[in-house]
């Protein structure tokens, strides 16, 4: 585990190249999937970009969440992904740059977490792509538990639920919905989404080597954020179950008398697939208590922090509306549903 | 006494601007350690190294407002960030103020930062209080403006401005943040300068020991 004795390695060049060389050995391992937009080494697309008549789904952020978020680009899902610095939402020339690579004439919408860096540059973007006529909307992801209570829900900050959130929308988009009625179906997979997660030890950013948060050899913080926010509570690690059993205890409460959902447990980028497994058997058990059906589960890493320890469980709960868009299938460079 | 300012000694102080953030670079980022994601001081390293490249390439004969306009685009593409969007528009906004000049005044200094105080409040839609870098940059303002009403000497203004900017900037610390990714941390944000706050002051600091060194 990692505290404040131990230095974080890393196998990198530079720190501050570490993001286009990353981007560089993606669009390099999967270049029959995806391309540059406009040569611009932070906005990556898909091959077949644009797609005649389809809204283009664009997604961004930081980095150092991989596979979010140019893993999610493909068939299926996004359109293109506008990619930041560490940790740092990007500036708006790659979103302008990717918009325009993938609008099929039907509009664009964008879609990120609910973060305040996001959101000005992705509203810049959006500000000089309308001015180019190419119609813009935007849906925030605001899926995590910890960040904000229920009634402050658009507050919330985005987490694992990314996934759930543009898998509908891409989806929507693929069956060649219009701009208002794929914004209306990621809203409402948003609002079905919710997540909580829990920290073990912290990340580091390459440029700085320092821990991101502290914590002592016996502890762990729930309802850490994906970047090393803190959390609402540090206190003594407890055994899986136990975890699994606050974790979902909270997500619970937020159920509404549905009885449907997918799972999602989601590694933060140094947690093995062993414990995440161990996790999902728990909270199968916890559904299973509260006859609460599974339609589906994905248990390996979908949003990370870098090399934080630690794990997400994320649920959507599902209607006959959100279900087949779901299932439709989808391939992109990182995973496929 | 100092009563103006040309282009060539802007682009100095913004060099100075330039090497000071690197200097304090990892300050910074441990500030934003403890209530964000602790990028802060890489951040303003990656967008003022960005500015100092940029510098290099300019024509001689640029006005203020383009030179302004230059370096808020050159730092926000590489930044992007809360920061990118914040800084870039302060300089636009405030680069707008001084359209067309090459020498400018103590009121044009006013106007400018008064411009980019309201820009930047604009853009990231705080609040006084809300324990940002607008807490630096709205009472640093108004102080350059009031100062501006009685002297024309640009030094004796950028040190009062400078003085406003270091106390409001030590007054964040009591504060709770109410904005971007450390409001999430409720009482925990408190007992803490912000970061962006501190960049802030360090950007107004600097402003006033490299116009000194003129």
């Amino acid at each position: 585990m990692f505290n404040n004795e131990m230095a974080f390695k890393k196998i990198i060049n530079d720190p501050y190249q570490v993001v286009d060389e990353m981007v560089e050995g993606i669009v390099l391992a999967h270049s029959d999937l995806l391309k540059f937009a406009n040569n611009n080494k932070r906005a990556v697309v898909r091959k077949d970009a644009p797609i005649k008549d389809k809204v283009g789904v664009l997604i961004g952020g930081g980095s150092g969440h991989e596979p979010a978020f140019l893993g999610y680009v493909g068939k299926g899902l996004a359109d293109g992904a506008a990619i930041g610095n560490v940790f740092a939402s990007p500036s708006p020339d790659p979103i302008v740059d990717a918009t325009k690579a993938i609008n099929g004439g039907k509009g664009v919408v964008y879609m990120y977490g609910n973060y305040a860096g996001d959101i000005m540059n992705f509203d810049m973007a959006a500000e000089m792509c309308q001015m180019e006529d190419i119609p813009v909307k935007t849906v925030l992801v605001t899926d995590d538990i910890a960040s904000a209570p229920l009634d402050k829900k658009s507050e919330r900050r985005g987490v694992a639920g990314d996934f759930y959130v543009f898998k509908i929308a891409g989806a929507a988009a693929d069956m060649g919905m219009e701009l208002d009625d794929v914004c209306r179906l990621a809203e409402k997979a948003n609002d079905m989404t919710i997540s909580m997660g829990v920290a073990l030890g912290p990340c580091s950013l390459p440029h700085t080597l320092e821990p991101s948060f502290v914590l002592e050899d016996n502890e762990m913080e729930i309802g850490l954020g994906i970047h090393g926010e803190a959390g609402v509570r540090k206190g003594p690690l407890q055994s899986a179950d136990e975890i699994t059993t606050e974790l979902m205890d909270k997500i619970l409460n937020e159920m509404d008398g549905s009885k449907k959902v997918s799972v999602l447990v989601n590694g933060l980028g140094s947690t093995p697939l062993m414990e995440l497994y161990i996790m999902y058997r728990k909270t199968y058990e916890i559904l299973n208590k509260n006859q609460i059906e599974i339609h589906s589960s994905f248990v390996g890493e979908y949003v990370t922090s870098l090399e934080m320890n630690g794990a997400s469980i994320t649920l959507m709960k599902l209607d006959e509306e959100l279900q087949p868009l779901l299932e439709r299938e989808t391939l992109c460079s990182m995973f496929r549903v | 006494m100092k009563k103006e300012l040309n282009t060539n000694e802007f682009i100095q102080i913004i060099l100075s601007i330039c090497d000071n953030v690197e200097k304090e670079k990892d300050y910074l980022s441990e500030l934003d350690r403890a209530t964000g994601d602790g990028d802060h001081g890489v951040t303003m390293s990656i967008g003022w190294n960005a500015v100092k490249e940029k510098i290099t390439t300019l024509d001689d004969n640029l006005t203020f407002d383009k030179i302004c306009m230059q370096i808020a685009s050159s730092f926000l593409s590489a930044v992007g960030a809360s920061a990118g969007p914040l800084y870039a528009t302060a300089l636009m906004r405030g680069g707008a103020k001084l359209k067309d000049l090459f020498v400018i005044n103590s009121s044009h200094i006013s106007d400018f930062f008064e411009a980019a105080a309201n820009g930047i409040q604009d853009r990231g839609k705080a609040n006084l209080g809300d324990k940002t870098m607008l807490d630096v940059w709205l009472p640093t303002a108004e102080k350059i403006k009031e100062t501006s009403n009685n002297t024309e000497d640009i030094i004796e203004i950028l040190e009062k401005g400078s003085h406003a900017a270091n106390e409001s900037m030590l007054s964040t610390k009591e504060m709770l943040s109410k904005k971007g990714r450390s409001s999430k941390l409720g009482e925990r944000s408190r007992g803490h300068i912000d970061p962006g706050a501190a960049s802030s002051a360090l950007i107004f600091r600097t402003f006033h020991e490299a116009i000194q060194n003129l």
